[in-house]
């Protein structure tokens, strides 16, 4: 798999680690309400669709950076990627 | 029908037209009293011990493609009980156990075959921890020896021993361990339920579930609505996607395992060997074939296929510990899909909709469970009590923090 970097082009997936779902840049609120139910479920659930899914890709043997990844789990065909502290400053 | 030598002789005397299909093919039903979904191993295992053990009736199992078309056809069929954690080992030593005695319950050749595992150490930190997972095992009932490097060379003298970077210190052997014909296990497991009543319904897909009241009353499919006064779910591979019907979210992601298959060569294995220093297992077949594998893909995935990286670093590990492996031939390789759950271990447990069971979460190493995992979960279905030795296999014990992670990589699936 190629992933398009938005930096660098197109980088071969081998040099990027995988986290999972891009929702793990939501982290709940430790000091809200319920917030162990919020963080029981952060940690630990996963819509894990087949289909279209974004996700964290970590640039390790690259520039380190963190990249969101929108893919297709059913194919494998990669969509689109950008930066993650873009999609975190945005708000998802 | 059953099977037996006279009846092969006799058949083989009138031209083999006395065989019959091995299971009716029958319509759907409108209500069944329980309806499994998933006509895999664990599936068709569970439907047999319903019926069977725990003398249930009107008893379904649906399945979307047909009989065993998902990973109890694509793994690489070994069977082993050594595993460390007490929520682990009792179970696998069960399943090991009914593995031991599987062809004479069902009256059908599974191919069962106890020609022992070997888990090769590298380092003498490995050789401590081969040590106590080894007396984990043997408290737990299954057999487990430590050997030391010349004991590995005399049962294997083709490994890398002088491997600079590693070299191999010895070996935990199971003997009991080995392999099995995965296919078989599910025909026979089908066959058996099939005997019992069991309706066996194939190209039947679950399209939601009908829950009134916080209970549920039945599926939706492709065939038509089943009424069922309990539901079994059994789809490894799948299990987020078939419950997400229910409205439930599973601490599990979809991963794709390759397999591999080599050109049929001379025996030259006779049992499976694991590589301690990389994920890498081989073991070869009857026919001949070098069957093995390694890691996941790491990348969530419902492709049923991987990726290069992942074969080129299994050939690196395979290297490492066998180097006459590069003489050899890949035919071919092939991808399933794993439910990799968050702690690496099984989910058997209700659910928070009454009459609606799930059996999920295997990882990569469901096929050797498959025995323990019907039972268990005919057990749980059955009775409405955990059978004894899945207790910990509960699908809450992630917000109660009792986690088993025999690998001690926590919430992250691709590592376990």
């Amino acid at each position: 798999m190629l992933i398009p970097h938005p930096l660098l082009g197109p980088r071969d997936a081998q040099e990027f680690t995988y986290l999972g779902d891009a929702s793990l840049i939501d982290r709940p609120d430790g000091m809200a309400d319920g917030a162990e139910a919020a963080f029981c479920d952060y940690v630990y659930l996963r819509d894990n669709p087949a289909g279209v899914h974004r996700e964290l890709w970590f640039h390790e043997f690259g520039d380190r950076s963190w990249l969101v990844v929108t893919r297709n789990t059913v194919t494998h065909e990669i969509l689109g990627a950008e930066l993650a502290a873009d999609v975190a400053r945005r708000g998802r | 029908m059953r099977f037996s030598g006279f009846r092969i002789i006799a058949e083989a005397l009138t031209g083999q037209k006395g065989w019959r299909p091995l299971w009716r093919d029958p319509d759907p039903q409108p209500a069944y009293d329980i309806v499994i979904v998933g006509g895999g191993g664990h599936g068709l295992a569970t439907a047999y011990y319903l019926a069977t053990v725990f003398r249930q009736a009107r008893i379904a199992v649906l399945e979307k493609g047909w009989l065993g078309s998902g990973n109890i056809g694509r793994n690489t069929t070994i069977i082993r009980s050594n595993y460390l954690l007490p929520g682990n080992e009792p179970f696998y030593e069960f399943s090991m156990k009914l593995w031991e005695g599987l062809e004479q319950e069902l009256n059908f050749n599974a191919m069962v075959s106890q020609r022992g595992i070997l888990n090769l150490c590298h380092t003498d930190a490995q050789r401590d921890a081969y040590r106590r997972r080894g007396n984990a095992m043997i408290l737990a009932g299954a057999d487990a020896e430590l050997l030391g490097p010349d004991q590995v060379r005399a049962m294997y003298p083709f490994l890398n021993f002088g491997n600079a970077r590693f070299p191999i210190k010895g070996g935990l052997l199971q003997r009991r361990a080995g392999t099995a014909r995965h296919d078989g296990v599910a025909w026979g497991y089908a066959r058996g339920a099939d005997l019992r009543g069991v309706d066996l319904i194939q190209n039947c897909e679950v399209t939601g579930f009908r829950i009134e009241g916080g209970r549920v009353r039945g599926v939706e499919t492709s065939r038509g609505y089943i009424a069922a006064g309990k539901v079994g779910v059994a789809v490894a591979g799948s299990s987020s996607r078939v419950m997400a019907q229910a409205g439930m979210r599973l601490p599990i992601e979809s991963h794709a395992l390759q397999a591999f298959v080599s050109e049929g060569l001379k025996r030259s294995i006779d049992g499976v060997i694991t590589f301690g220093a990389g994920h890498f297992y081989i073991s070869q077949s009857d026919k001949g074939g070098l069957v093995f594998g390694g890691d996941i893909d790491g990348y969530n995935s419902y492709a049923q296929r991987g990726n290069l990286p992942v074969i080129e670093d299994v050939a690196e590990g395979g290297m490492a510990l066998m180097p006459a492996l590069g003489r050899a031939r890949v035919l071919r390789i092939w991808g399933g899909i794993m439910d990799m759950s968050m702690d690496g271990s099984p989910i058997i447990d209700r659910t928070s909709v009454e009459g609606l069971y799930l059996n999920a979460g295997w990882c990569y190493g469901g096929f050797k469970a498959t025995p323990a995992s019907g039972y268990a979960f005919a057990h749980l279905i059955a009775t409405g009590t955990p059978h004894p030795t899945a207790t910990a296999y509960r699908l809450d014990r992630f917000a109660r923090g009792h986690l088993i992670d025999e690998k001690g990589a926590g919430a992250q699936p691709n590592l376990h």
